[in-house]
Order: structure tokens, then C-alpha cells, then sequence
């Protein structure tokens, strides 16, 4: 079990290495100087010292490995550099945006959770009635649908439904306010993306909880716990659930890694300030140390999130955690 | 075909043809269309789609990028079927070669990156060892980003335009593809046709693109579909931001950016045709590429 649980451990440290010399490469691909592109954005014109002290300040006047050295090192305790457009620290930046997100981001899961799994489980055991296709249309509708559409749609139909309610149109708030000062105003503003976001969601771990449950209650000991008479529902709840669950529970945590993606589209609809739009922000602004601080946070966010699951995974079923 | 050895005995050598059924491409069709009905109405989808966005030419009323400062955002009436924007152009037509751009975008980026994928995931697989060990590890390392974040990094390096998009939207495919066809090759790699093959002395490419590659082709093109359907919306989310696709180039992503929230409540039609679009044509791939895995998959064909 220790063994196992060092193992997974220590194969966090290559990946995110890796991942850092990739977004590190990238950065450095950039066609032309950065340096020019910041100086000539300001419409200054620049000379060869102004380029100089630039270089200077950024760090890319020392040799590569060092400057790698620096990357990591920073990385390491949250120095992530100055942020090129705004000029303030990158980690300020994000520690103002990250709230927002994360709520919407545990918002979208309790919702994809509480209809994926009851729906999947329904459609497995309905397998094949006009139930199942229904689900099953709805979870693909899930997935083929882009966020960013529902969100602008659901804006329309709240809109419109509450311009002939109330005969004057209302819009979700749109600045952030903590749950514990205002709850109303905050989860009023935050549960639309959260749906918006979590349908989708929902979508991959319904399809998920359903091709799990219709596995498990093929197997063996599904036909002993009939056989003993044991009702249904405890067959359901007790003996295949638990076990369906297992992939769904891996599912889950990956997914939780995607839906910072998700977000980059969903607050662009619903113009919050969350960390999504501070992407699409510094990718529009050609703010190469944002966009490499961001990219880097999601990605350890992902590999952390498979770690977690992993571990949960191995807590959850005995046969990995001796095998 | 087979090699007699001087005694008389003769060994089977493994034939370079992919073994194909008796049944020719209309019966396979057939049967498939029979068998999975709701995977059928999805390939009617792509076909439908796929025919709009090549004869976009001939079928669409209007030019996509003409403006007609007369009518603008009209509501849809008999001379614009579905409207027209804030810039009077025709919606109906836009989105008619919207599916040329979401094809052209979708197709490549989900061809070359699954090409890509299929051939080094089927090496990874068949050199194994320190090779595979070493292309497994970078396969972890690009699949930690999300294929949005990734894409929008590529996109930060590159900038935008059609041609980026599809680079943005094909290199987070590979390793995707190369996961999963590594492991159906995997299987592949200890059957005695290869070892066969190895035997009479046939170059790695040969053995790999002759030998293996045709074996895996089954879970290869149930992804390829899958992909398509996803870089679709992976154009549309990016064109959407503003960081994919460019005016006055017609994709439905963009038609959704700036006029759509802004005309929410006056001009509801320039909000919901291009998201339906969407959201038919990447419906129409994923039933189709469900439908084809639980054909071409024999665990799941008695179900």
C-alpha cells in the first residue's frame, strides 16, 4: 500500500518537469522578441537600450538553464513574475480571480453529480426502454452542445421570462461577492454557469455511470444476491452501485482538471472575472508570463486532481491496493 | 501465398493485403443503417453537413460577408430564411459556409492529428522498451493540459487565423490518439502474424504500417469521429473568444461573438441558428461514432 502510494507519488514530480520544460519551450518559440511586442505595444518607439533593460528585467539575458532555474524555482513558491500588460505580481492577479472559479468549479460538480449519477443508474437499469433513450439523447446533447451557447441562451430565457414577470428584464450580478457576506447575491451570479458548465460535465459521468452499472450488473455476484431474494433496490444501492461508482468516482476527478477549460468559454459569457477570462485576457494581450503561470497552474491542478483520484481509487477498491 | 521449403513443406507467410470481408461498402452500410438506427440518423447528420459545407457555392442564397445596410438584423422572413445579422448579412448563407469552415477546420485537424497519433502510438507499441516507456511519459506530460488550454497556449505562440487553429486544435489530439491505439497495438504486437512478418525479414516501417496499422484501424476511426466532433467545438469555443477564426471568415463560433449577447432580447435568431449548428453537427458525430463502436466492437454487438 505505501509502496504503491510513494510510487504514484513520485511519479507526480516527471510529469509536472515535463510540463514545465514544454510550457518553458513554448514561451520561447514566440516568433520575434517579447521585448519589441511589449515596447511596441505602448506605441513608444525603442531603442537598443530600452530593449536592453527590458531583457534585463524579464531575466532573458541570462543563459537558458538559468533562466529554466528561475521558472521552477519561482514556481515553486508562488513566484510567478510580473505580469507584462498590468505590471503587477502574476500571483496577485490570480489570487483576485481564483475565487470566482473555484466556486462556479464545486457549483458545476454538485451539479453534474446529482444528475449523472441517479440518471445514469436509471438508464442502465432501464436499458434499452424509452428512458434510456431519452437519458441517453440528453447526455449526448451534453456533450455536443458548447457551454459558451447554453450560457448566452440561458441569459436569453432568463432575460425574457423575467422582462414579462416583472415587466423589467433582470441580469445576474456580475462583480464577486463573498458567499458568507452576501449568499443570495453570490450564488445568484454563480449558479448559471454552474449549470451551464455542469451539464456538460454531467453529460461524460452520466454516459460513465451508466456503461459501469450495466457491466456490474451482469456480473456473478449480482445473480447470488437475487438468488438470496434480496430486494432490488438493496441489490442496486448496496451490492452494483458501489462498485459502478469506482470509474465514475476517476471520471470525476478528471474531469474536475477540465473544467478550467470549460471556464476560459463560460466567463466570457457571463463577463465574470474569474481566472478563465484572465486566460483569454493574457493570450489577447500577448502577456506571455501570465499565460505561462496559468498554463502551468492548470496543469499541476490536473496532475494533482489524477494523483487524488488515484489514491482515492486505491483506498476505494482493495484488489489495486495489494495487487 | 505461402514459401514451399525444398522438402515439400510449406509455411504460411503473412499476406500483405488487409484481410476484407466478402461484402462490398453498400451491404456494410446497409446492415449498419438496420442494426443501429440512431447511429444512422447520425451519419444522415454528417452526410447532410459535409454536402452543405462542399457545395456551400451553389446552395447558399447570399454571399456570407456581403452586407446589406438596408436589412439589418432583420427577423427571418421568406428573403432570409433565418435572418440577417447586425451587419445585414444573411444569416442562412453564413451559416451554410460556416459548414465549410467548421468541416475544413474539423477534417484536418482530426485527420492529421489522429494520422499522427496512429502511426507513432502503433510504433510506440511495437518497439516497446525504453522507446515506448520514454513516449508514454510525453504522452502524460501533453495530456496534462486540457485540450482548450493547450490549444490557447499554441494559439498565444502562433496567433490566430484558420491555419493556426487547426495546428492548435491537431497537436493536443496526438497524444490522445497514440494512447489509444498504443493499446490495441499492444495486443496486436504478440500475435504470430507479426512475429511471422519479423521472420521473413520485413523492415520495421513495413511490419508497422502494413502489418499492425490495418489491425488497429477498428478503434482508430471510431476516435477519428469522436475527434471531429470535438475539434468542431474546439474551433467554435476558440473562434468564440475571439482567438480562433477571423472575420469576415464565416464559422460559427464567431457569428456567436459580440452580436449575439449584445442583440440578445431584439434579435434572438442571430443567438440561436449558429449554436443549433453546433450543436446538430457535433450531435450527429458523436451518435455516429457510438453507433460505429458498438458495431465494430465485438464485446458489445450482442447487447
Amino acid at each position: 500500500m505505501y509502496r504503491y502510494i510513494a510510487q504514484r507519488i513520485l511519479l507526480v514530480i516527471p510529469t509536472l518537469l515535463g510540463a514545465a520544460v514544454l510550457v518553458f519551450a513554448l514561451m520561447r518559440l514566440i516568433p520575434g522578441d517579447i521585448c519589441v511586442v511589449r515596447l511596441g505595444s505602448g506605441g513608444a518607439t525603442f531603442n537598443p537600450q530600452a530593449i536592453a533593460t527590458c531583457h534585463h528585467e524579464i531575466g532573458l539575458d541570462k543563459p537558458l538553464y538559468l533562466q529554466f532555474w528561475n521558472f521552477i524555482w519561482g514556481f515553486c513558491h508562488f513566484d510567478f513574475g510580473i505580469s507584462m500588460w498590468s505590471g503587477k505580481p502574476v500571483a496577485v492577479e490570480i489570487a483576485a480571480r481564483l475565487p470566482i472559479s473555484l466556486e462556479i468549479a464545486l457549483l458545476a460538480t454538485i451539479v453534474a453529480v446529482s444528475i449523472a449519477i441517479p440518471l445514469g443508474t436509471i438508464s442502465a437499469l432501464k436499458q434499452n426502454t424509452w428512458i434510456d433513450v431519452v437519458v441517453r439523447t440528453f447526455a449526448i446533447g451534453g456533450i455536443a452542445t458548447p457551454s459558451f451557447w447554453i450560457g448566452i441562451i440561458s441569459i436569453l430565457v432568463v432575460l425574457d421570462t423575467t422582462g414579462a414577470l416583472f415587466g423589467r428584464p433582470w441580469m445576474p450580478p456580475i462583480d464577486y461577492v463573498p458567499i458568507w457576506k452576501d449568499p443570495i447575491r453570490n450564488l445568484s451570479m454563480a449558479i448559471l454557469p454552474a449549470i451551464t458548465v455542469g451539464y456538460r460535465y454531467s453529460a461524460v459521468s452520466m454516459r460513465m455511470t451508466r456503461s459501469a452499472m450495466l457491466e456490474v450488473m451482469r456480473e456473478d455476484y449480482i445473480r447470488t444476491a437475487r438468488a438470496k431474494g434480496l430486494v432490488e433496490h438493496l441489490i442496486v444501492n448496496r451490492h452494483a452501485l458501489k462498485n459502478a461508482l469506482l470509474p465514475v468516482v476517476t471520471l470525476l476527478g478528471i474531469e474536475f482538471a477540465f473544467l478550467i477549460g470549460g471556464l476560459v468559454v463560460t466567463e466570457q459569457v457571463f463577463n465574470l472575472n474569474g481566472i478563465g477570462r484572465l486566460f483569454v485576457q493574457a493570450v489577447q494581450n500577448q502577456d506571455y508570463t501570465l499565460t505561462q503561470a496559468l498554463v502551468m497552474l492548470t496543469v499541476t491542478v490536473f496532475v494533482l486532481c489524477n494523483l487524488a483520484v488515484d489514491l482515492l481509487y486505491a483506498w476505494l477498491d482493495p484488489r489495486i491496493r495489494f495487487a | 501465398m505461402s514459401i514451399t521449403l525444398p522438402r515439400g513443406a510449406t509455411i504460411p507467410v503473412p499476406s500483405d493485403e488487409i484481410e476484407t470481408t466478402t461484402r462490398t461498402w453498400l451491404q456494410l452500410t446497409l446492415e449498419f443503417c438496420r442494426r443501429q438506427p440512431f447511429g444512422a440518423f447520425g451519419m444522415a447528420l454528417v452526410v447532410v453537413m459535409a454536402v452543405t459545407g462542399l457545395t456551400a457555392d451553389w446552395i447558399a442564397p447570399y454571399s456570407p460577408t456581403a452586407n446589406d445596410f438596408e436589412a439589418m438584423t432583420e427577423a427571418p422572413s421568406w428573403a432570409h430564411w433565418l435572418g440577417t445579422d447586425q451587419f445585414g448579412r444573411d444569416m442562412l448563407s453564413r451559416i451554410i459556409f460556416g459548414a465549410r469552415t467548421a468541416l475544413i477546420v474539423g477534417l484536418t485537424s482530426s485527420l492529421v492529428g489522429g494520422i499522427a497519433g496512429l502511426v507513432l502510438g502503433v510504433a510506440s507499441a511495437y518497439f516497446g522498451g525504453r522507446i515506448d516507456n520514454l513516449f508514454q511519459r510525453i504522452c502524460d506530460v501533453m495530456m496534462a493540459f486540457p485540450l482548450i488550454i493547450m490549444a490557447l497556449a499554441v494559439v498565444s505562440i502562433f496567433g490566430t487565423g484558420v491555419h493556426n487553429v487547426i495546428t492548435a486544435i491537431t497537436i493536443p489530439l496526438i497524444p490522445r490518439c497514440a494512447r489509444v491505439v498504443r493499446s490495441s497495438a499492444l495486443a496486436i504486437r504478440e500475435v504470430a502474424y507479426v512475429d511471422a512478418a519479423r521472420a521473413c525479414g520485413y523492415g520495421h516501417t513495413r511490419i508497422i504500417l502494413r502489418h499492425m496499422v490495418p489491425n488497429v484501424m477498428a478503434p482508430f476511426l471510431i476516435m477519428l469521429t469522436a475527434f471531429v466532433g470535438q475539434a468542431i467545438l474546439a474551433e467554435a469555443s476558440l473562434s468564440y473568444l475571439g482567438l480562433g477564426v477571423q472575420e469576415p471568415v464565416p464559422a460559427w463560433g464567431l457569428m456567436l461573438q459580440g452580436g449575439a449577447e449584445e442583440y440578445a432580447t431584439t434579435a434572438p435568431w442571430i443567438a440561436v441558428f449558429p449554436g443549433l449548428a453546433i450543436m446538430v453537427t457535433v450531435f450527429g458525430f458523436s451518435i455516429f461514432g457510438d453507433a460505429l463502436r458498438d458495431a465494430l466492437d465485438p464485446k458489445l454487438r450482442n447487447r
